[in-house]
């Protein structure tokens, strides 16, 4: 979708769902699959919009997926000029400054519209939550697609947001005994290196832990 | 027996054997399978016991829906971590004797799944196998002749003595630890009494002693002074 289509579907959801908030989030690389960025208070309802406006009829969502997006520490040298003390008194003088801030953390669902009826798509659409910790949650869009339903608990199950309204919300692909969320970016995946013939790279440095240097290991020498 | 004596014997129209060859040749020639399998790898499994590759020839033709009924559990395929209790109680559920077949690089290592989070690298972590069958999956021919060396594995066991099959020796266990859901991976991660990591660490092995002893190198004063 181009971004003056985008821009025309931004505006027709928010003259059709009063509130809504609704961002373009552009995508700069070669696919330029730009998508819309919703918030979570109106989310169901923009769905019900775009599923059954006979203009856009998106009543296929082929998939939904999730980012894990932690606090990154940014910073930036920006050139400014500043009085600074020399040996004839105060000087204006060109300073580095480094500005350092963090990115906020939170989790983000995409979902991938397609018409069935109009043979048009893929609308992007994503959802964020507040945080990565305490308020994951989202609405799901079970009631609009049925399709929704085991994506959204795979999603549930490798990265641990809650999708609200959901009525079967259980984990999908790991037992219910398990508590971590594996493909969230700082998942420690449980120590079981210790058979590695052709350790290398990230494997290797787990096998290493695994067997620190002290340790003899007999048969080795 | 003495072979010379026996092929004697044969030429002389008595066929003369042991109890033990008989008992072997009795088990090994009706290998019954395990119906079950759990990727790709049972697809070859599959089309090893059709008409064209034709496992039939071998005894093995009959795959019982049963571990009460089976004699054989070909570990076809990757075990995930969500399987591997499963996979585990269904062998303690066959009864003796019985033999693993672990088929292709997933069950033997984990294979290209080897690193992920939800995979097992290896049935024997948790049960003891008797013939491994590479590949990715392993070719019907691979299974025939994986099969044919179990059939040979099971034509040398014994009957007696301290060397004798597992079945035949009470002090072996028959059933082994299942695993249970923990709350980051499987509990326990491996049964130590099945298997134990092979001692081969590519670039984690502590480099060999010195060939040279330190005490032959010659000796350097003591600095002194300076920094």
């Amino acid at each position: 979708m181009t971004l003056e289509a985008l821009a025309d579907l931004k505006i027709e959801i928010e003259k059709n769902v009063p509130g809504a908030v609704v961002e373009i989030i552009t995508n700069p690389s070669v696919s330029a699959q730009h998508s819309l960025l919703i918030d979570n208070a109106h989310g169901l309802a923009v769905a019900m919009f775009l599923r059954d406006a006979p203009e856009l009829k998106l009543d296929y969502c082929s998939n939904v997926t999730g980012i894990d997006w932690p606090a990154r520490e940014m910073s930036e040298k920006t050139k400014v000029k500043k009085m600074v003390e020399g040996p004839d008194g105060p000087v204006e003088k060109d300073v580095d400054e480094v500005r350092k801030w963090t990115t906020p953390a939170y989790l983000e669902v995409v979902y991938h519209l397609y018409s069935m009826t109009l043979g048009t798509g893929p609308v992007i659409l994503r959802l964020r939550t507040g945080d990565r910790g305490e308020n994951v949650q989202v609405p799901s869009f079970f009631s609009v697609w049925r399709s929704c339903d085991l994506q959204e608990r795979e999603v549930y199950d490798l990265y641990g947001m809650i999708f609200e309204g959901h009525p079967d919300l259980r984990r999908l692909l790991m037992w219910d005994e398990f508590t971590d969320w594996p493909m969230r970016r700082d998942y420690v995946d449980p120590d079981d290196y210790e058979y590695e013939p052709t350790a290398h790279d990230d494997v290797l440095k787990r096998a290493k832990v695994h067997y620190p240097a002290a340790a003899p290991t007999e048969g080795n020498a | 027996m003495d072979q010379a004596l026996k092929h004697e014997l044969r030429s002389q129209g008595v066929i003369a054997t042991t109890l033990e060859e008989l008992y072997n040749w009795g088990r090994r020639s009706s290998i019954w399978p395990l119906n079950f399998g759990l990727a790709c790898c049972a697809i070859e499994m599959i089309a090893t016991t059709m008409a064209r590759y034709d496992l039939a020839r071998f005894g093995a033709e009959v795959f019982r829906p049963s571990p009460r009924q089976a004699d054989l559990m070909i570990v076809a395929g990757t075990i995930t971590k969500k399987m591997a209790p499963q996979v585990v109680r269904l062998y303690n559920q066959m009864p003796e004797p019985k033999y693993v077949i672990s088929m292709g690089a997933c069950a033997i290592s984990g294979g290209p799944f080897k690193q992920g989070y939800n995979v097992l690298k290896g049935i024997d972590r948790y049960i003891p196998v008797d013939i491994y069958i590479p590949g990715c999956p392993p070719r019907p021919e691979a299974l025939l002749e994986g099969f044919m060396a179990l059939q040979r594995k099971i034509d040398e066991q014994a009957l007696t003595g301290a060397g004798r099959a597992r079945h035949l020796n009470a002090d072996l266990p028959s059933e082994f630890v299942v695993p249970k859901f923990g709350e980051h991976d499987l509990e326990p991660t491996m049964n130590p009494t099945v298997w134990n990591p092979p001692l081969v660490q590519i670039g984690v092995a502590p480099k060999p002693a010195p060939a040279v002893p330190a005490a032959a190198k010659p000796a350097v004063p003591p600095a002194t002074g300076g920094a």
